[in-house]
């Protein structure tokens, strides 16, 4: 059995309009619509798609806090919205946007509370606070107020808060938001370590492309309710007919070059910019333009996965 | 345990706030001395007004400035957290904890009451009593029946605050509902005027309702006024509408947690 099974779920919401003076319709607005999926313990999943796609709805299910209208999902063999206070105690919960740390209490403190509230084991809770003070650097904020901390220093504590009862699953809804290069490199880092050393499955939801493609092997997008792909990063890219581009400087400006298998899309001066399929091998093109023009330098731009995103939605 | 932790980490946070602290008791202090010179007016007039001698009168004003605080009268406390969690969506993170979430507020209210019997309450009334000739009780058994009638002082308002920070869940604007229940507070409590000065039948009306609780009910053990069965009337009344209230609270979070979930807020 999966971890998280997701059978035909569904989730409308009934909105009342004014539509005169006394007269109000009411429409049905469909959040989620047969969505199927299972993962994995272990998995780490991106959970991509424009807003108002329905991800929030989708995690709110998943946590217990919205009950589906139709469908059915097992989260750790567990019903969800039926045994909401179980599953609290079996998954994490991270909001970049909120904070589940007190405000006015040193972080030190919240983590403490925390520790009552989930019931877990001195001992324990000790071995996993020095482990996530080490690797999150925390050691300096500990005995700050929340409210003094800046923005990265809070997402790390807000992580490790959420890690501190050893949940199974790891929901993270935008925890990128708003940090800079350095703070996000970092938190990306932790959590390949958390999901590889502790075997905590991660399903994450961002904006952040560069979160997908450095965490997750899988990648699953949603539009209007629907899932218009899951599978590989990979495969996104193959299923978004996405390109690469090979940059080409010549010694002097020239015609647009002609080689098999590329086209050119730019030319700027001696610089010319040549697509081809991401999954065609760049080795023959280079060669064949090496060969037949003086060339003073090249480079290759991998293929940018919102361009991808983009396409599918275009297509549908 | 968690709540006792709940309670010790509130009153942490209130105390760090001491030029607050300070600026308030600096506040009640003044409000105490005008309001004193008022009563002091009001009983020469009539000596017996309520059935209460001057002494009794200026030590009600002082204690009732003590009480703003500790019982939270106007409002404010662990339930305005409450109201911004709602309006913010920050709720959800509280959905999300395996806590009784009612027990949790109720936890923190109850030592941010405890901070501000210790500041708020105290500092003035050692200043009354430094300033005016107050009445104090003769036997600790009273000190205890008022400490015991505050606390469920301080239940009640909780229960009241709660209620209309859960009107926040279906109201957009809580102005009206606010200022609504700041009035009721300020003048069926006895902060504005002691209750027994009501006249006629309004005043054992007055006297009933859950208001009563904050203000008037503890004075009265400490000014003598209330004794024996009657005291154990009063704490009575007081515990049944604590009970009550928290049950009515109960019964709202329900309705509104089956609103979030079910209906999606």
């Amino acid at each position: 059995m999966s971890l998280i099974e997701v059978e035909d779920l569904s989730r409308t919401f009934v909105v009342r309009r004014r539509a005169g003076r006394v007269r109000r319709t009411t429409d049905v607005v469909h959040a989620v619509r047969d969505l199927s999926f299972d993962v994995e313990r272990g998995e780490m999943v991106g959970y991509i798609g424009p807003n108002g796609a329905g991800k929030s709805t989708t995690i709110k299910m998943l946590t217990g806090i919205l009950v589906p209208t139709g469908g059915r999902l097992s989260v750790a063999g567990i019903d969800p919205s039926r045994q909401r206070v179980d599953l609290t105690r079996r998954i994490g919960v991270v909001f970049g946007q909120r904070t589940t740390l007190w405000w006015d209490l040193p972080l030190r403190d919240s983590f403490d509370l925390l520790r009552r509230i989930y019931r877990v084991d001195p001992q324990r809770h000790r071995r996993n606070l020095d482990e996530f003070t080490e690797l999150l650097d925390l050691g300096a904020l500990l005995d700050t107020p929340v409210r003094q901390l800046s923005l990265g220093q809070r997402m790390r504590g807000d992580i490790a808060a959420a890690l501190l009862h050893d949940p199974e699953i790891l929901y993270l809804d935008e925890p990128t938001i708003g940090l800079d290069v350095v703070s996000k490199g970092r938190l990306r880092e932790f959590l390949r370590r958390v999901n590889e050393e502790r075997q905590v499955t991660l399903l994450l939801t961002t904006h952040d492309l560069q979160d997908i493609e450095q965490l997750c092997r899988r990648v699953m997008v949603i539009d209007h309710g629907s899932l218009v792909y899951d599978g590989s990063l990979a495969g996104l890219h193959a299923r978004g007919e996405s390109t690469r581009t090979l940059v080409v400087d010549l010694v002097d400006e020239a015609a647009p070059i002609e080689v098999p298998g590329a086209r050119v899309t730019r030319v700027e001066g001696p610089r010319q910019w040549l697509s081809f399929p991401a999954g065609a091998s760049a080795a023959p093109i280079v060669a064949s333009v090496a060969s037949g023009y003086d060339v003073a330098d090249l480079s290759i731009q991998e293929p940018d996965i919102e361009d991808v995103i983009r396409e599918i939605y275009s297509r549908r | 345990m968690l709540y006792v932790a709940v309670a010790l980490r509130s009153f942490r946070r209130y105390s760090t706030y001491t030029a607050a602290t300070l600026a308030g008791i600096f506040t009640n202090s003044v409000f105490g001395v005008i309001i004193s010179f008022t009563y002091i007016a009001v009983w020469k007039e009539n000596p017996t007004a309520g059935g209460y001698d001057v002494t009794d009168a200026v030590t009600f004003c002082w204690l009732a400035q003590a009480m703003i605080m500790t019982v939270a009268v106007w409002g404010g406390g662990t339930t305005d957290d409450v109201a911004d969690r709602i309006r913010t969506g920050d709720i959800v993170i509280d959905l999300y904890r395996p806590v009784s979430f009612l027990g949790w507020y109720l936890a923190g209210d109850l030592g941010r009451s405890a901070y501000h019997l210790l500041t708020r309450g105290l500092a003035p009334t050692v200043v009354g009593a430094l300033l005016f000739d107050l009445r104090f009780p003769d036997s600790p058994a009273t000190y205890l029946l008022f400490l015991v009638s505050v606390a469920l002082g301080v239940v009640v308002s909780f229960g009241i605050r709660m209620l209309v920070a859960c009107t926040a869940f279906w109201l957009l604007d809580q102005t009206g509902v606010l200022s609504l229940a700041m009035v009721c507070a300020v003048f069926f409590s006895g902060l504005a005027v002691p209750l027994v000065l009501f006249p006629g039948w309004t005043r054992d009306l007055v006297l009933a309702l859950p208001w009563a609780a904050l203000v008037q009910t503890p004075i009265d053990l400490w000014l003598g006024h209330s004794t024996g069965v009657e005291a154990v009337a009063g704490l009575g009344l007081q515990a049944t509408w604590a009970a009550v209230l928290l049950l009515g609270c109960g019964l709202v979070l329900r309705v509104a947690d089956r609103r979030l979930v079910v209906q999606g807020g």
